[in-house]
């Protein structure tokens, strides 16, 4: 076992001691919590996460391994990672290996050991927070650091971890080469930190798959032709991305018939070129058992979900309808334009990890696409 | 839906006698329906003739009726209480069979009696093998090959298309009676004859045995507007061939990654929604430990003794929610019992794994054949919860009372080493302990695998338990370090098994411990992972830095 020791300091000043997991060093970053069961190479890689020091509260972290089968992204996209326990004997046909020797290899620095229940419960009540992981500072020093750091809410994660090139997404695998359209209807990605499993699910409807970066302009986007367009997930705060607003924006107005969908940070940025607001969650939504309520057929949904901000729901303009929200906290879930075949969800309908009940929300949008083709 | 407004009398049946196979859990299930049906202003008429429960109590339901579980004495019941409902999915198999038999002789049409919650339909989907698999087909579940026999010919015929090993369920029996897996044509004709007689329909399945494939647990839980949802996931620490209620089972699975839990997540709510149940449902399925290739075994279309450990496992009271939305109500209309802020429409999320063991009353039955199969033959159970497996496994231990501070049971260092592979061949209620005492003599976690096909991670985590007990072995109390005190207390050892081990006093290790301040913290089972305040939770200690 790694017995290093490490710290996790928080900003309001509390220490965490515990044992360094993965890569030695020192990393902050807005600390969150995930409350999923399992999925935690799914969650490592998920690009929503940049910036963020994510603590699992599952204890028992690590069972089944490490597999190249299970990545949402290029690899680990997580500032830091907390646990409880990591396994060091990982157990599943499909496993490649340990879940501590990916976090060196990635350069992944964690912690664990500590009791991550109390500093859930601490985030619960205190809200989200800055913090760091670290092996190298004793307490003080660490806590001088972070006070000198700007706030999560400032960064523009979403440029950093969006693709930089376009790519075709292609057998399931990045492709650099972007052939010319065929038969089939094409789809625009735009990557604020997309999950592989969107593409994967995209694909596996019959769509082609062109990726554009966070910053693509509406020119670049329409020398695709494309049918439809995909506003994907992403880190950060939605405020942070006014260019990314504006694109959606135009895109809006000058092809009112495109179908668009967006997920998570999607949605936000969509809700927002609509004309709403979004605001900042006391402790945002992590998990894989959230309850959302379909209110177009009354049905609930369990969701997968990891967002920090949401639509103000009073904020939308007439014209744009709430369809979904959470029934936890009856935040807004999803919405759709009354005119337009424009819709969007808070949660991931890709799963991965999480349930999978809400595929049903790409049939939707692949069929929007193939009609207005 | 809210309530209904025609549902105002409903009848529960109890489970009868506790029996080998089925013990205190339907009691437990039915006194939480009762309460749960009364506080929508329902009147409950119960029938039961245990008198011995806490459901029969006075105060539990409006008409206690302790009677004999035969049609004659219920239509009685029935005719002079006039139920609007019967709620058939609380007693267990009996009150499930009983219900089944009300329809078929058609009592509860002459009174009409509405069966809630559980179809007729679906009961028989459920219990019918060929009806079973049918509807598995048609959704596209896949089961093990298998065949309906009625007599040993028909046994016989599918041995020599399929071979050995098969495995024999009988149908409609409570928790697997008469049944047993076949290696030869001796057991073959053996399970074969006690199967078809305990039968209620003189039917048993022949199946194919998925030798060394995992066992999981789903249970599910749905209601009328069609939204279904997962409440605990389990996996037995015993590979196919050993009864879950005779095997070691942890909540939630341990060794399935996101992609196999949600694959098994998701089968187990396509049967739901297939059978119609508006309450809750067990789904038991095998994954194959080498791919991801599946099957269904078994739906129980009711609460089950599994729900009872998921119930208490989760914080998710799985017998009021059912009882609930029999009577009319939606999963977003019942109220978390414990937040009191949430509600009952989401899935639990634990954080801290559950270890059930079985206990089995040989030590009371001195001759009989301590081998677990596939009949049940463990009379109750104990429940543990930790931070980890190895503390939740060993508090289980403790709660035996079979006189064992830890893994290492009498007798064990006596076997010769034929003796102790036989013992780890076929599985007793002595296997964990022979497991770990294989381990302390030196055989490596591959052989064990080998031998027992208990997936390596369970293994690991005993060869940890077996290497902390090497290093604590002959310690002086000035080598008990506050590490070593630790790391010993979050893996559950106790300060007996030390004092065992080190031949020390456990006074004098406890007041070394405490002198560190080692002493157990207490967390709330609160359905959330501590998501949302609670207002009514549970405590498991564990050693941990903060008390809630």
């Amino acid at each position: 076992m790694n017995t290093m020791q490490a710290r996790l300091i928080l900003i309001d000043g509390t220490v965490y001691e515990g044992n360094s997991v993965g890569f030695a060093g020192t990393s902050s970053g807005e600390v969150v919590f995930n409350t999923s069961m399992t999925g935690y190479q799914e969650i490592l890689t998920d690009p929503s996460y940049a910036g963020q020091l994510v603590a699992l509260t599952y204890p028992l972290i690590g069972n089944y391994g490490v597999s190249a089968r299970d990545v949402e992204s290029s690899g680990p996209k997580v500032a830091g990672f907390i646990v409880r326990e990591m396994s060091e004997t990982p157990s599943n046909y499909a496993s490649q290996g340990s879940g501590d020797d990916y976090l060196t290899e990635n350069q992944i620095v964690g912690i664990q050991g500590i009791d991550v229940r109390a500093l859930v419960l601490k985030l619960r009540d205190a809200g989200v927070m800055l913090g760091m992981i670290t092996t190298q500072h004793d307490a003080p020093t660490g806590l001088q650091i972070l006070k000198n750091l700007p706030e999560y809410d400032a960064g523009t994660y979403a440029r950093e971890v969006s693709t930089q090139t376009a790519y075709f997404w292609a057998d399931n695998a990045r492709s650099e080469t972007i052939p010319p359209r065929s038969a089939k209807p094409r789809v625009v990605v735009l990557d604020y930190g997309t999950k592989y499993n969107i593409l994967r699910e995209l694909l596996e409807r019959g769509l082609e798959v062109v990726v554009l970066p966070c910053g693509a302009t509406k020119d670049e986007i329409a020398a695709h032709k494309p049918d439809g367009i995909m506003l994907a997930n992403g880190p950060g705060d939605p405020r942070s991305l006014e260019a990314e607003v504006e694109v959606i924006r135009q895109l809006m107005s000058e092809n009112p018939k495109q179908p668009m969908f967006g997920i998570c940070l999607g949605h936000q940025l969509l809700g927002r070129a609509l004309g709403g607001e979004t605001y900042k969650l006391k402790f945002g939504h992590r998990g894989a058992n959230h309850p959302v309520k379909d209110l177009t057929t009354g049905k609930v949904h369990i969701t997968s979900q990891n967002h920090g901000y949401a639509l103000q729901a009073d904020s939308l303009p007439q014209g744009v309808e709430v369809t979904h929200v959470n029934l936890n906290d009856n935040t807004v879930e999803g919405l759709r334009h009354l005119e337009r075949p424009v819709f969007s969800v808070q949660y991931h309908p890709e799963a991965s990890p999480g349930p999978k009940d809400n595929a049903y929300l790409f049939d939707r949008f692949a069929e929007l696409v193939k009609a207005g083709k | 839906m809210p309530k209904r407004p025609d549902i105002n009398k409903v009848m529960v049946i109890g489970s009868g006698p506790i029996v080998i196979g089925q013990a205190a859990e339907f009691d437990y299930a039915g006194t939480q329906a009762c309460a749960s049906l009364r506080e929508e202003g329902v009147s409950v008429v119960l029938v039961n003739s245990n008198p011995a429960t806490i459901m029969t109590d006075p105060e539990t339901a409006d008409a206690v009726y302790i009677e004999p579980l035969t049609l004659p004495f219920l239509e009685q019941v029935i005719a002079k209480e006039r139920p609007d409902g019967l709620l058939p999915s609380l007693g267990g198999q009996t009150g499930l069979n009983l219900a089944y038999q009300l329809a078929e002789a058609g009592i509860l049409e002459k009174y009409d009696v509405e069966l809630l919650g559980t179809p007729l339909d679906s009961i028989k989907k459920a219990e019918d093998r060929d009806l079973f698999k049918e509807m598995m087909k048609s959704i596209g579940q896949p089961v093990p090959e298998s065949v309906v026999c009625e007599n040993v010919e028909q046994a016989r015929k599918f041995r020599d298309e399929i071979g050995y090993p098969l495995i024999i369920r009988p149908a409609y029996t409570l928790g697997g009676t008469g049944g047993g897996i076949a290696w030869n044509d001796e057991h073959l004709e053996q399970f074969v004859k006690s199967g078809l007689e305990r039968s209620l329909i003189h039917q048993i399945l022949l199946e194919r045995y998925l030798n060394g494939w995992k066992e999981v647990e789903y249970e599910v839980m749905r209601d009328g507007n069609d939204t279904a949802i997962t409440i605990c996931n389990m996996e037995n620490f015993d590979p196919m061939g050993v009864h879950t209620g005779d095997s070691i089972v942890v909540a939630p699975s341990q060794t399935l990654s996101d992609k196999e839990y949600q694959m098994l997540r998701t089968a187990s709510l396509n049967i739901i929604r297939a059978l119609g149940i508006e309450g809750g449902c067990n789904v038991q399925l095998s994954l194959d430990p080498n791919s991801s290739r599946y099957f269904v075994i078994e739906v129980n279309p009711r609460v089950s003794r599994s729900s009872a450990l998921a119930s208490k496992a989760t914080g998710y009271p799985i017998a009021r929610v059912s009882s609930k939305i029999a009577i009319g109500f939606n999963l977003d209309e019942i109220q978390n019992a414990v937040t009191k802020k949430t509600l009952a429409c989401f899935e639990p999320a634990l954080d801290y794994i559950v270890c059930k063991i079985p206990r089995w009353p040989f030590d009371k039955f001195g001759t009989s054949d301590r081998r677990v199969t596939t009949q049940m033959k463990a009379t109750g159970e104990v429940m543990a919860i930790d931070r980890s497996f190895e503390g939740a496994l060993m508090k289980a231990l403790r709660s035996l009372e079979v006189g064992v501070t830890g893994l290492r049971a009498k007798g064990m260092s006596a076997l010769t080493e034929m003796e102790l592979e036989q013992k780890l061949r076929v599985p007793t209620d002595e296997r964990l302990f022979v497991i770990f005492e294989a381990l302390r003599r030196g055989l490596m976690v591959e052989e064990v695998f080998q031998i027992t096909r208990i997936d390596r991670w369970f293994l690991r985590r005993i060869a940890k338990i077996v290497e902390l007990e090497g290093r604590l072995r002959g310690k002086t109390i000035e080598s008990l370090t506050p590490e070593l005190l630790t790391q010993a207390r979050e893996m559950g050892f106790h300060d007996a098994h030390i004092a065992e081990l080190t031949g020390l006093d456990e006074l004098e290790i406890r007041a070394r411990r405490k002198g560190f301040g080692l002493v157990p913290a207490y967390k709330m089972v609160d359905t959330c992972a501590g998501e949302f305040e609670a207002a009514t939770p549970y405590y498991y200690s564990c050693f941990e830095r903060e008390s809630e």
